[in-house]
């Protein structure tokens, strides 16, 4: 056990435990953040996906000890408002069925949006892939990031 | 096999129960006590009053005006925590934007609370209709009485009632004290809406959780703490049946953060099947998730595998080959006409063997739930479909009355049948019972592949007799299955004069169960396209040749009681549907195609036209989807019934495509999602078309009837693109390549 300083959604966080535990039990089981999923442990499905320093990474594959010093951004703090364009487009698209994996296809979005606001079908693809949809909402996430962009574009050119 | 749903009230204990409610016990209950996990609940909570308006369990109408709907039936991502209330606020006539919506509890008073099978919307659509009808009717009585007017004279609108001479308007809330008052009336004598006067039913509404789903709120099992709980898991035999005969235990319990371990070497069957219920395993509970799962990997179990632990699927495979081969363990369950004379006077006769593979739920939320046993009582929160069931099953596990179990049932992440079966529930109750402490019971995502209730994979070997016109005259199919469910009455059963079903179970101890839209996910892919098989082989156009074989009648009758009728003239009309809107008939150049897929399942009439992409090394692209889809007469919620078809038609593809699971030494070979190829971005259907075609059948449900005609229209597309007949899933056993 050992403890660790993280900066969470903004938020100085100290915690305490094993040097393994990956960063996705810490925020559920240590930190209560449960928006951040537990899909497969091994990477694959993408539902635990958040940003350290504003790059999407696994929240199962990223050992805590290995987090201390960046920005860690959750689901919960994505937008303080909870007001992401990707959230409003998600809402607004009514995209989710379950809801299950809609944490981690958001924050992997939001990475893509933000280095690149103007994403192609094609672009969406590459992105996305990392991210299974049980519920195969595939048709209306695609949507919802075209959708998004629009918003920011819209707000940026004061639309 | 069939799962039970828990056991609906009938209409008349259900009203007997409303009736009770009317008291104004019923949701004001859930509202004090139902506090512990889901926040909104309690904030609902502080909104309780005492001359609040009940007229039943599911409506709730405070003075302030606040409109709360009960959902009581699980959400599964099926859309029914917002299109069910819809129902009852359709026919209150309140603002959709004025209402809140909680999920209750498991509690006889909402009568049937299982999701599954599709059946939520077609036996909740008229009772639900009645219950805001019922709060309707007393609102104006009140309305009416206090301006001593006749109730004709009123209107609802927007959560108030109008007089319709003077136009003078009270508030619900204005009215709820003296509505409170009134005598509920029979839920069958009030006046339902014309359903051309409905505004918000059929309209696009958006899911009631969205905004806390998108912001990561806990509303899922796996989210739910409560005070003190330790973290369990929960590992059994890779060889399904197997036996604890020892644990290192001392090892384990010496892992950091690990409070206890021990064994459960009970068996207790679900459905008197021994795999499908609690099975023997280790329990291991910690502090954290993280530690028990790290506790785990020391953990040396000696299982006694049982006499299934040399059980393979290329076992299975040749037990099925041997069965059609030889006859021996095939039952006849059709023999209509003479079959055998048909053969010999027809034309063509053809015969084509299919076979399918297991596959996986795989939910994206594991199994997972929380349970504190105190006293001789148990509480649990767990992603349940279907929470009666749970209720008996956990009351035999602990050898305690069914009403001393209660059940929260969480949002659910992904449903798709798995959680229609209680093993999880059953587990949890048990550990928490032996601990003594709160538990979170959490599988890994490799108990979830080991220990699925599995989509059954099977063998069917057919035959078929076509007349010199091309004209289907005889059929026979053997089914060699894992659970020997196969009806008398699986199309075309009822539209060939000389058809003969037999089938058999492959000896196995494989656990199988419901996944979406069981039995036909399977039926509609083999029949469809061995039906498209005969069209080209009679030299006739697979649309025309299976409108023919529907024939001119309109309702088929079932044979038995549990085989509902088929209604050929629904099925015609969404099979013209699709092909006129997927511009069937048009040429395409080689190595595009187009198929044709129909299926009557869940009530549902669904066909479906998949247009394909093969490259020449083999590379397939489905480019689009047209979907024809007769659900009866009334859309609930527009954007939640597309999202359903959607959904189904990319699992379709997602669960046909390369989706298979491999059995060796009595287990499963695959583990997690590396090894299980699941459809992602890159591959989904980018135009997907669907067309709502509106009857005046009663509304059914959509989480079902839209998957099986996918893959044979896939496959059938294939074939037209490259005339590569695909007999088996997944596809990709199929080599594409054509020059």
């Amino acid at each position: 056990m050992s403890t660790y300083n993280l900066k969470i959604n903004g938020e100085k966080k100290s915690v305490t435990v094993a040097s393994d535990t990956p960063l996705l039990w810490v925020l559920r089981d240590t930190l209560g953040l449960v928006g951040t999923k537990f899909g497969c442990g091994i990477g694959q499905c993408g539902a635990c996906t958040i940003h350290l320093n504003g790059i999407a990474v696994r929240g199962c594959q990223t050992p805590v000890s290995s987090a201390v010093g960046f920005d860690i951004t959750t689901i919960e703090g994505l937008d303080k408002e909870g007001k992401h364009p990707l959230q409003q487009a998600w809402c607004e698209l009514d995209v989710a069925q379950c809801g299950y994996c809609q944490s981690g296809q958001i924050m992997t979005a939001s990475a893509l949006l933000k280095r690149n606001p103007k994403p192609t079908d094609q672009d969406i693809d590459d992105a996305m892939a990392g991210n299974l949809c049980r519920c195969a909402t595939y048709t209306r996430i695609r949507a919802g990031i075209h959708k998004a962009a629009e918003l920011t574009a819209g707000k940026e050119a004061g639309v | 096999m069939k799962p039970t749903l828990s056991k609906e009230l009938n209409r008349r204990s259900f009203l007997k129960l409303s009736t009770l409610a009317s008291g104004g016990l019923a949701l004001a209950y859930y509202l004090k006590s139902a506090t512990s996990l889901e926040g909104q609940v309690s904030k609902l909570t502080e909104s309780t009053d005492e001359n609040s308006f009940k007229p039943s369990a599911f409506v709730h109408i405070a003075h302030d005006g606040t409109v709360t709907l009960a959902s009581a039936r699980p959400e599964i991502g099926q859309g029914i925590k917002t299109s069910l209330p819809m129902i009852i606020a359709e026919e209150l006539g309140v603002k959709w934007t004025d209402v809140k919506v909680i999920s209750v509890p498991l509690d006889p008073i909402f009568g049937g609370q299982a999701a599954g099978g599709s059946t939520s919307t077609p036996t909740s659509y008229m009772h639900l209709r009645r219950v805001g009808a019922t709060a309707r009717t007393l609102l104006i009585q009140a309305a009416a009485a206090s301006w001593s007017v006749p109730v004709t004279e009123c209107y609802v609108k927007d959560g108030s009632v109008v007089h319709k001479p003077t136009g003078k308007s009270l508030s619900y809330g204005a009215l709820v004290q003296a509505a409170a008052k009134l005598p509920v009336p029979d839920e069958h004598s009030v006046v339902l809406k014309d359903p051309s006067e409905f505004t918000l039913l059929g309209s696009r509404i958006g899911g009631v959780d969205n905004q806390k789903v998108v912001t990561g709120q806990p509303l899922f099992g796996i989210d739910q703490v409560i005070p003190g709980m330790l973290y369990a898991v929960y590992v059994k035999c890779p060889v399904w049946g197997g036996k604890v005969v020892s644990a290192n235990l001392d090892v384990v319990k010496s892992q950091p953060g690990v409070r206890d371990a021990f064994i459960i070497n009970e068996t207790v069957p679900y459905h008197n099947n021994p795999v499908l219920g609690l099975v023997p395993g280790v329990a291991i509970l910690a502090d954290s998730t993280w530690n028990a799962f790290s506790a785990r990997k020391q953990l040396q179990v000696v299982w006694d595998e049982g006499k299934f632990a040399n059980d393979s699927w290329s076992g299975y495979s040749e037990a099925a080959k041997q069965m059609a081969t030889t006859g021996k363990g095939l039952k006849k369950v059709r023999d209509s006409g003479n079959v055998d004379q048909a053969f010999q006077t027809a034309a063509k006769v053809i015969e084509a063997d299919y076979h399918f593979a297991f596959i996986g739920h795989t939910n994206l939320e594991p199994q997972n739930t929380t349970a504190h046993f105190t006293g001789n009582k148990i509480h649990l929160w767990s992603p349940t479909q279907n929470p009666g069931d749970v209720q008996a099953s956990v009351a035999e596990a602990l050898d305690i009355e069914p009403e001393n179990v209660s059940i929260v049932m969480t949002r659910i992440g992904g449903g798709f049948g798995r959680r229609l079966h209680p093993d999880p529930c059953m587990e949890a109750a048990v550990i928490a019972k032996k601990c003594g402490q709160p538990i979170k019971l959490t599988w890994s995502r490799e108990d979830d592949f080991q220990h699925d209730h599995f989509r059954p994979g099977g063998f069917h070997h057919f035959k078929a007799g076509l007349d010199a016109k091309g004209k289907l005259i005889a059929f026979a199919d053997k089914v060699m299955g894992f659970d020997a469910a196969s009806g008398a009455d699986n199309y075309p059963a009822r539209f060939i004069d000389n058809c003969r079903i037999e089938a058999g179970k492959i000896p196995n101890n494989v656990p199988t169960g419901p996944w979406r839209a069981p039995g036909s996910n399977t039926y509609g892919f083999v029949i469809c396209s061995f039906l498209d098989e005969l069209a080209h082989a009679g030299g006739r156009d697979p649309v025309e040749f299976s409108l023919e074989i529907l024939g001119t009648k309109d309702v088929l009758p079932g044979t038995g009681p549990r085989s509902a009728p088929y209604n050929a003239a629904r099925m015609r009309g969404v099979i013209k549907l699709a092909a006129e809107k997927a511009g069937w008939g048009k040429t395409l150049p080689k190595g595009q195609g187009m198929g044709l897929g129909y299926y009557f399942s869940h009530q549902g009439y669904v066909a479906e036209v998949a247009e394909v992409t093969v490259t020449k090394e083999g590379e397939l692209k489905v480019t689009r989807v047209v979907a024809a889809v007769d659900v009866g007469s009334q859309i609930v919620n527009l954007s939640g019934a597309e999202n359903q078809v959607q959904g189904a038609i990319i699992d379709g593809l997602n669960s046909s495509w390369r989706q298979e699971l491999d059995i060796q030494n009595g287990r499963l070979v695959q583990s997690n999602f590396h090894e299980y190829q699941m459809l992602r971005m890159p591959d989904t259907i980018r135009d997907i078309e669907i067309h709502f075609s509106k009857t005046k059948y009663p509304p059914t449900g959509l989480g079902e009837p839209a998957l099986p005609p996918l893959a044979p229209a896939v496959a059938n597309a294939i074939f037209a693109a490259t005339g590569k007949r695909i007999r088996q899933l997944p596809f990709s056993h199929t080599d594409l390549r054509w020059s």
